[in-house]
């Protein structure tokens, strides 16, 4: 922006078009920018590397990194095809039932808070308070909300749905907010010039506005929410993290494999399915 | 008539068992009306749901007993007990540094390979596909699952805490990079190219004022959900707010975890104030 203006001052002052020549000379100069954020960077960097040291490997150290890399080479393959209760393709079915209702119910939960606190719709106060306690839902870390649930309602893979419930509204309703914002009100004034009632107006003027744009959001938050489901079992809320992590503490290296490679193929898949569905979602085919 | 407007359509599978509607207009034309496809989604969700459902063991009304119990651990996080910030304030910073440092690595180590992986920079496809599926790996490793690995091999601490921050960042920076990079106006090169100048050059002055913008952009986005993350990698061990966080939590002492999740919030959004208005600069 700034280049074009600063030339384009330069032609309205000498009144002529400026030669190749003259607009090289004038081209825009950012080495002091760039010379201000590499110093940023680097003081920042000097402040924090201060601080963090490297206190060499423990002493099981490298046999810890051989047994990982071992283990994803040869992953205990009765443990990744098996049916039971605590092989790898259920726990990763599990892992899927906790993300589906837990962005299900986080997506219908986020709906009034979005409506809430959309300044086109709610009065300015209203709206900023609402957006406060949006952000603070969003700056609680997911295990920290999985932390204080357990508390309440006792470990296993419902307290997983709860916690991503509660969590998904943060940044569902914060997608939400913008498309609300976005609604075209023109639509609406000619729907009411052709005198259509209050129910038609949201039918035929509001929901075709908004449904792909929450539809894709729901979706994106539901690759959120899997990959986030499959470390709540760490702190023992379901899914596949708890079995993976006492699999690392105990140090069945083969077990580990087949988590870890059971966890990469269902989020590549799922990751790839949702940007199908959401690019169909935003343009046509 | 018929013929044409059913040739037009593009008819998918589902079209073909379920008859798309002849709908016949006032002017005596007929047009061709495909079937809603809402019902097959709804049905699709509602098996999901109760699937989900009888598997997780969800039940609504556990919920509505113990929200009241939730609702007083609320009450006691939001009525903080001030006597306790002395003790955040140095995880928190260590939090902080961990989160910077993590970053910086990351991002500087993902550029060359954002590069490598664009495919109208890198003409060779495979070698395109393969550092992309790479990525996609490490991207699909939870954050925490590298932290804990990290700790068990580098002992408890911030180190190990900042190596799983900046594995993470390589993995989301490159990726976001590539795309925008193969966004870029490729003229300017060709130009460059024609005019003499060397695969280097041509790159150097025409497409790296071009790409670090976005890359600026993309990594103080990245360093915005960073100090999120790492405020948690302490549970496993890896240093941090994390450590303090479970302890409270363990102690039951939630008027203290309510000091600790206030302080990340303030920190939280101040970091979030500055990039998002650095970042709008920066477009």
């Amino acid at each position: 922006m700034e280049k074009k203006d600063k030339i384009a001052m330069l032609e309205q002052s000498l009144d002529r078009k400026l030669t190749t020549l003259e607009m090289y000379e004038n081209r825009p100069r950012k080495w002091i920018l760039y010379l201000v954020i590499v110093l940023a960077v680097a003081l920042l960097v000097g402040w924090s590397a201060d601080d963090i040291h490297f206190t060499g490997l423990t002493a099981t150290g490298t046999e810890v990194a051989k047994g990982v890399v071992h283990g994803v080479f040869h992953p205990d393959t009765n443990l990744l095809f098996g049916t039971g209760d605590s092989d790898v393709p259920y726990l990763l079915l599990q892992t899927i039932a906790i993300a589906v209702l837990g962005t299900i119910f986080g997506a219908i939960l986020a709906i009034p808070f979005a409506f809430l606190a959309s300044f086109n719709i709610m009065p300015k106060a209203v709206a900023y308070i609402v957006r406060i306690l949006i952000l603070m839902i969003r700056t609680i870390p997911s295990i920290v909300w999985a932390l204080m649930w357990i508390r309440v309602t006792g470990p296993g893979a419902a307290c997983g749905v709860i916690t991503q419930s509660v969590c998904s509204i943060g940044m569902i309703s914060k997608m939400y907010i913008t498309a609300i914002e976005d609604l075209d009100t023109h639509i609406l004034e000619s729907l009411d010039a052709m005198g259509c009632t209050p129910f038609q107006k949201i039918r035929y003027g509001v929901l075709p506005q908004l449904t792909a744009s929450f539809i894709s959001t729901t979706i994106y938050r539901f690759d959120i929410n899997l990959k986030d489901a499959t470390t709540l079992g760490i702190v023992g809320a379901g899914g596949i993290g708890a079995s993976l992590v006492q699999c690392l503490n105990s140090r069945r290296w083969g077990m580990v494999g087949s988590f870890i490679w059971g966890l990469m193929v269902l989020v590549l898949i799922i990751e790839l399915i949702s940007t199908r569905i959401r690019r169909k979602l935003a343009h046509g085919e | 008539m018929e013929n044409n407007t059913s040739s037009l359509m593009k008819l998918t599978l589902y079209d073909r068992i379920f008859k798309p509607q002849t709908v016949t207009l006032p002017n005596g034309h007929s047009v061709q009306r495909c079937r809603s496809r809402t019902p097959v989604i709804v049905l699709f969700l509602a098996v999901a749901i109760w699937l989900s459902l009888r598997m997780t063991g969800f039940d609504l009304h556990v919920v509505i007993t113990k929200f009241r119990k939730m609702v007083d651990l609320l009450e006691k996080i939001l009525q903080p007990d001030w006597s306790f910030f002395p003790k955040v304030v140095s995880p928190l910073i260590d939090t902080i540094k961990m989160s910077i440092l993590g970053t910086v690595i990351g991002c500087v180590l993902a550029l060359p390979v954002a590069i490598l992986s664009s495919s109208n920079i890198n003409k060779s496809i495979p070698v395109v596909w393969l550092i992309r599926f790479l990525l996609g790996l490490i991207r699909t490793l939870p954050t925490l699952i590298i932290a804990l690995v990290c700790a068990l091999i580098f002992s408890l601490g911030t180190f190990s805490g900042t190596i799983a921050i900046a594995i993470f960042t390589f993995g989301i920076v490159a990726k976001m990079l590539f795309e925008s990079i193969e966004t870029i106006d490729m003229g300017p090169f060709e130009a460059m190219e024609a005019l003499g100048a060397n695969k280097f050059q041509a790159f150097w002055s025409a497409c790296v004022p071009q790409i670090l913008p976005v890359y600026l952009s993309h990594s103080l986005y990245c360093f915005e959900m960073n100090v999120r993350a790492s405020a948690i990698l302490g549970y496993v061990g890896a240093g941090g707010l994390g450590i303090t966080i479970n302890e409270r939590i363990g102690w039951r002492d939630y008027n203290s975890l309510g000091t600790v999740l206030l302080s990340l919030f303030v920190v939280v959004v101040i970091i979030d104030f500055f990039s998002e208005y650095l970042r709008k600069k920066l477009s």
